[in-house]
């Protein structure tokens, strides 16, 4: 079985799709607000110089998340 | 009209007007033009409100229509009600416990999906609710149509299209609050139901809680923030009945109900 990609190991300019949220609690709560939630369509639009924070294109609204919090959401490519 | 005042500033406070005065709370996501509603609807008849520690109220103002005066407060943008924030916070107390008589949310036309978790949110607290469908000219040029109609027999409440940057719709939106005062307008709000097993202990909490809540608030609404283990909500409303509120007792008995 292939490794399961994550939002924060696609590039830019790509078009994915929300497989599964990880994340727990209420990080879990705060993402499925901003409209993260599996079967979404998210495009990654720029990342910051340093490789973090990334913006991501969600629903209509640019979003920017941490490394970290988008290596826990996981994503389908097709 | 008995509402609490606990979040107005004075001068709302203090108007001698009650019987004729009206409170709409302002509520959106960032960047849904709401600002431009509010200047719109109000003029330049605002002034920013103040509340110890509540200062992320931007602000209140006040207009007239059909003889009914309304003063309307601005809310901070927010994607969700979790409180998780202190913008989220003030707005969630706000449409809670200070009790507007109408909320009226607006949404951006460009990409209304993700403003209607803010909107069924809302409705899980309060049904005088009035949705305001903006920026219905980026719509247009983007070549999306929203169909308002459909939207407000969906939601159960109504929904009036605006574009208030050019005063467009507005004078409807006002038409409406007057109706939804004057009880022109049936209101029957979609609940959301969730899964058995969630409902199951929805209703158990609910149960446990009921006896206790002022009847203003709703039951519902409190016991599924218990669900998610938001126990502030108890301290708060605790805070709003002055107390007489078993809130110790009550917290370690529903936390019994919790899954």
């Amino acid at each position: 079985m292939p490794h399961p990609l994550s939002l924060a190991d696609i590039p830019i300019g790509a078009s994915v799709r929300i497989a599964e949220i990880l994340t727990p609690g209420n990080n879990r709560r705060r993402l499925l607000d901003l409209g993260l939630v599996p079967g979404a369509r998210v495009e990654i639009i720029r990342r910051s110089p340093s490789g973090n924070p990334t913006a991501y294109l969600i629903k209509g609204a640019v979003i920017a998340l941490r490394n970290e919090n988008a290596a826990q959401i996981l994503v389908d490519t097709n | 009209m008995a509402i609490d005042t606990t979040l107005l500033s004075e001068s709302t406070k203090n108007n001698p007007d009650k019987q004729n005065n009206f409170v709409i709370a302002l509520a959106g996501n960032p960047n849904v033009g709401k600002s431009t509603v509010f200047n719109r609807l109000t003029g330049l008849k605002q002034h920013t409100g103040n509340w110890p520690g509540k200062t992320v109220i931007k602000a209140e103002g006040t207009f007239s229509h059909r003889n009914r005066h309304y003063t309307l407060v601005d809310l901070p943008g927010t994607y969700s009600l979790h409180a998780s924030s202190s913008d989220e916070e003030v707005a969630r107390d706000f449409i809670c416990f200070s009790r507007p008589d109408i909320t009226l949310v607006v949404c951006d036309a460009t990409c209304l999906e993700r403003n209607l978790n803010l909107v069924l949110q809302i409705l899980e607290i309060t049904d005088r609710v009035l949705v305001c469908v903006n920026l219905l000219d980026e719509a247009e040029r983007k070549g999306i149509h929203v169909d308002i109609a459909m939207l407000a027999r969906q939601l159960g409440i109504p929904a009036v299209g605006t574009a208030a940057r050019s005063g467009r719709g507005l004078e409807s939106l006002k038409n409406v609050l007057d109706d939804m005062l004057a009880g022109k307008i049936a209101i029957r709000p979609r609940q959301l139901v969730y899964d058995p097993e969630l409902e199951r202990s929805i209703n158990k909490i609910e149960k446990r809680l009921a006896p206790y809540l002022p009847a203003w608030i709703n039951s519902r609404w409190v016991a599924l923030r218990v669900l998610e283990r938001d126990f502030s909500i108890l301290k708060h409303i605790s805070h709003h009945k002055n107390n007489d509120f078993p809130r110790q007792v009550l917290k370690e008995e529903v936390a019994l109900c919790l899954p």
